[in-house]
C-alpha cells in the first residue's frame, strides 16, 4: 500500500484531485436531496410572510446578534416543548435567510415567544433595561434602539428580493401596500418598534397547535 | 558555497510577517474573549454601547481567534514548511506578499465590521459579502504559492505535513465559497441564498469543517513538522499518516449534522452525521498516536524541553477533545449538551489546548530560526507560559463542563406532577460562579500570551547572535 500512496505523493496535481475527490462526498450527500425533500421546502399552510416591521426587526435582531444567545428551535423533548411551547419543524423556516436557530442558550428560546402571555410593553421595558424586569439578567441592555429611527432605505428591494428571487409570497398588491405604511405609518417607527413586532411574530405559524 | 546540496535561499520575509501577526491577533483576540466572558458575568460591562455589546463583539472574538490568530499561523507555518521540506525557495514571493497585506485587510475589516453590526449571522462565516469576496481572492492566491511552490519542489515525494496543509487549503476554499452565498441589498447587507433547514445543513457543513479543515488539518499539518524537528525523531508510522490522513479528510466533511441534533433538519441527515462522527474518533486519534509516538524513545525531552512541552500537551488536548466530539455527537448525549456551555468548554478544550498550544510550541521553535538567533531570548518565560497555559485551559474547560452539565440536567428536571423544576432564571443564576472561574481561565492563559509576545520581541530585537540559520533544520527532513 505504501508503495502505491508513493504515486501520490510525488503528483501534486494528482494529490490536488484525490483530496478535492475525497472532500466532495459528505457534502452532495447531506445538502443536495434537501432542495429536494418536500419538508425542507414546502412551507406550513398557516406560515404568513413578515411584514415590512418585521423584516426591519429581524434585520435589527441580526445585527445586535440576539441569535448568538437566543435559539430559535425548540428540539422535540419533553422538558423543551413543556418549557417554550409547540417544537419547530421545518416548514416554518422555509423563508427564512438565514436561518437564525442559533447555537447556545445563553438566554431562553425565542422561537415561541410571540404565543407567550407577555405584553407589548414589557418587551420594550426588557429591551431598554431588562434587570428592571428580570434582576437576575445578564442580558445586554438595548436603550439605544427606541431612540433610533428604522432605515428603510433598502426596505422595497429586501422585499423584492424575498418576493422574487427567494420565492416568499409576496403579491405585487403586497409589496405596494407594505411601502405605503414604510412611507405612511411606519415612517417614524423607532428600531424598538421594529424589532418587538418581530418577537411578537415569532411562533405564530405554531399557534394553533399551543391552544 | 551554494550546491546542489546545500540549502536554498528561503523567503523568509512573508512567514516574519505572519509570525509576528500571530501574536499580535492571538493576544487581541484573547482579549476580545476574556472581557466578553467578563460581560456575561457582569452585564454592566456592556457599558449599553451598541459596539461594546455582547452580540456584536463574541462574533468579533470567534474571528479574531479562529481566522486572525490561527489563520495567521498555518499561513506563515505552512510557508515556512512547505519550502523547508520540498529544499526550495517560496513560488511567486510577490503573490505571496499580497496574500499578506490582503489576509491583513480581510483582518482589519471584520474587526471594523462586526462591532459595526454587519454581519450575515452565519457562526465563522459572519463577514458581509465584499469581505467574502476578498478573502476568496486572499485565498486562491494562499493556494496558487503554497501548491506553486510543492510543483517546484526538489524532493521526489511531497512531505506528509503539506498534504494536511494542502486538505486544509482546498477544504477551506470550498467551504467558505459554498456557505458564504449570498444575495446583497447593499454594500453592507446581504441575505443568505440559502433557506431554513438548508441554509442550516449548508451553515454546518461549513461550520464544523472550519473546525474539520481550519482547526485540526492545518495543524495536523503543523504537527507533523514541528513535532519530528523538535523531538529530532521522524514520524512515528508512515503507514498511519497515510490511513489517517485520507480517512479525516473524507470523514469530517460528513460530521456536520451533528450541530443540528433534534432540529428540523430531517432525521436521515441527523443520524447520518451522528455515524460520521463517532468513526471520526479513530483518524483523529491516528493523528494523536503519530504525533505522541513520534517521541518513542525521546521521553526524557519532555522532562527537558518546555516547547516539547506545549507540542505534546498539545496533542494530548486534541486526543481529549476528539474523544469529547464523538460522545457529544451521540443524539442522546447530545439532548443533554447541546445549547449549554459545555459546547463552549469543548471549543475552548480545542481552540486552547489543542490550536493555541500546537501554534505556540511552533513559533517558540520557529521565530530564533527565522530572525536568525540560536534560542528565543528566556527558555524559562516558555516554560511559565506552558503551565499558564495549561493551567488556564484546564479552568476554562473545567468550569464550562461543570456548568454545561447542570444547566442541561436542570432544563430537563420535571416534578412528579410532570411540571418543570426550574424556571430559565432560577438555572441562570447557578451559572455565576462558573462564569468567574472560566474568566479566570482566560486571563490566566492571555498573560501567558502576553510573556510570549514580550519574548516574540526580546529575541526578534536582541543582538545577532548567529549570522548563519541553523542547517540541521535543512538535513532534518
Amino acid at each position: 500500500m505504501a508503495n502505491r500512496h508513493a504515486v501520490i505523493e510525488k503528483n501534486v496535481g494528482l494529490l490536488i484531485v484525490l483530496i478535492l475527490v475525497a472532500v466532495s462526498f459528505g457534502g452532495l450527500a447531506e445538502i443536495v436531496p434537501l432542495f429536494w425533500q418536500k419538508s425542507t421546502t414546502e412551507p406550513m399552510s398557516t406560515l404568513r410572510p413578515y411584514d415590512a416591521l418585521e423584516m426591519a426587526g429581524r434585520d435589527i435582531y441580526i445585527r445586535e446578534g440576539c441569535h448568538v444567545c437566543h435559539t430559535q428551535m425548540v428540539r422535540p423533548l419533553r422538558a423543551e416543548t413543556e418549557r417554550f411551547g409547540p417544537y419547530s419543524v421545518a416548514g416554518e423556516d422555509v423563508w427564512e435567510h438565514p436561518f437564525l436557530w442559533g447555537s447556545k442558550r445563553t438566554g431562553p428560546d425565542l422561537a415561541r415567544v410571540g404565543l407567550r402571555p407577555i405584553t407589548e410593553q414589557w418587551h420594550r421595558e426588557h429591551l431598554r433595561d431588562p434587570r428592571a424586569v428580570v434582576p437576575e439578567s445578564n442580558m445586554p441592555a438595548y436603550p439605544w434602539l427606541q431612540n433610533t429611527p428604522v432605515d428603510w432605505k433598502h426596505m422595497e428591494r429586501t422585499l423584492s428580493v424575498f418576493k422574487d428571487i427567494f420565492g416568499v409570497p409576496y403579491s405585487e398588491q403586497d409589496v405596494a401596500e407594505q411601502m405605503e405604511k414604510v412611507n405612511g405609518e411606519w415612517a417614524d417607527a423607532s428600531e424598538e418598534d421594529a424589532l418587538v413586532a418581530y418577537l411578537l411574530s415569532l411562533g405564530q405559524a405554531r399557534k394553533e397547535v399551543r391552544e | 558555497m551554494q550546491d546542489a546540496a546545500a540549502p536554498p535561499a528561503y523567503h523568509y520575509h512573508v512567514v516574519r510577517q505572519f509570525t509576528v501577526m500571530t501574536v499580535v491577533w492571538g493576544v487581541v483576540g484573547m482579549f476580545v474573549g476574556v472581557w466578553i466572558a467578563a460581560q456575561l458575568a457582569w452585564p454592566a460591562l456592556n457599558f449599553d454601547l451598541p459596539w461594546l455589546s455582547f452580540g456584536r463583539l463574541r462574533p468579533l472574538h470567534t474571528n479574531a481567534v479562529i481566522f486572525a490568530f490561527g489563520g495567521c499561523a498555518l499561513i506563515g507555518t505552512s510557508l515556512y514548511v512547505v519550502q523547508r521540506t520540498c529544499q526550495t525557495s517560496l513560488a511567486l514571493p510577490r503573490l505571496a506578499s499580497f496574500v499578506f497585506w490582503g489576509y491583513q485587510a480581510v483582518i482589519v475589516l471584520a474587526a471594523v465590521s462586526l462591532p459595526l453590526g454587519f454581519t450575515s449571522a452565519k457562526e465563522y462565516a459572519e463577514l458581509e459579502w465584499p469581505i467574502d469576496i476578498l478573502l476568496a481572492l486572499v485565498w486562491v492566491a494562499y493556494a496558487v504559492v503554497f501548491f506553486g511552490t510543492i510543483a517546484k519542489r526538489r524532493t521526489g515525494h511531497i512531505y506528509v505535513a503539506n498534504w494536511f496543509y494542502g486538505g486544509f487549503i482546498l477544504a477551506v476554499a470550498l467551504l467558505h465559497i459554498v456557505n458564504s452565498a449570498a444575495v446583497p441589498i447593499s454594500l453592507t447587507k446581504s441575505y443568505s441564498a440559502y433557506a431554513g433547514a438548508i441554509d442550516a445543513m449548508v451553515q454546518w457543513w461549513y461550520g464544523h469543517n472550519a473546525v474539520g479543515f481550519f482547526l485540526t488539518a492545518g495543524f495536523l499539518g503543523m504537527m507533523y513538522y514541528y513535532v519530528p524537528i523538535q523531538a529530532e525523531r521522524p514520524v512515528y508510522s508512515y503507514r498511519l499518516s497515510i490511513v489517517h490522513f485520507w480517512a479525516l479528510i473524507a470523514v469530517y466533511m460528513w460530521a456536520g449534522p451533528h450541530h443540528l441534533h433534534y432540529s428540523s433538519l430531517p432525521d436521515w441527515a441527523q443520524s447520518v452525521g451522528m455515524v460520521f462522527s463517532i468513526v471520526l474518533l479513530a483518524p483523529s486519534w491516528g493523528g494523536m498516536i503519530n504525533g505522541v509516538m513520534t517521541l518513542s524513545g525521546a521521553w526524557h525531552k519532555l522532562r527537558d524541553d518546555p516547547i516539547i512541552r506545549f507540542l505534546i500537551v498539545a496533542l494530548s488536548f486534541y486526543g481529549m477533545s476528539t474523544f469529547e466530539g464523538p460522545l457529544m455527537s451521540i443524539k442522546t448525549v447530545n439532548a443533554l449538551s447541546h445549547n449549554t456551555d459545555w459546547t463552549i468548554g469543548h471549543v475552548h478544550a480545542g481552540a486552547l489546548g489543542w490550536v493555541a498550544m500546537i501554534s505556540i510550541g511552533a513559533l517558540y521553535v520557529m521565530t530564533p530560526r527565522l530572525f536568525g538567533r540560536q534560542r528565543m531570548y528566556s527558555v524559562s518565560w516558555i516554560n511559565v507560559h506552558f503551565w499558564l497555559s495549561t493551567i488556564g485551559t484546564v479552568l476554562y474547560i473545567a468550569a464550562m463542563w461543570v456548568s454545561g452539565i447542570m444547566q442541561g440536567l436542570m432544563w430537563r428536571a420535571v416534578n412528579d406532577d410532570g411540571t418543570l423544576t426550574y424556571n430559565f432564571v432560577q438555572e441562570l443564576v447557578e451559572r455565576q460562579p462558573f462564569y468567574i472561574v472560566r474568566l479566570l481561565g482566560g486571563v490566566v492563559f492571555l498573560v501567558g500570551m502576553l510573556l510570549m509576545a514580550l519574548n516574540v520581541y526580546l529575541t526578534i530585537r536582541g543582538t545577532r547572535d548567529d549570522a548563519g540559520e541553523d542547517n540541521r533544520l535543512a538535513l532534518a527532513y
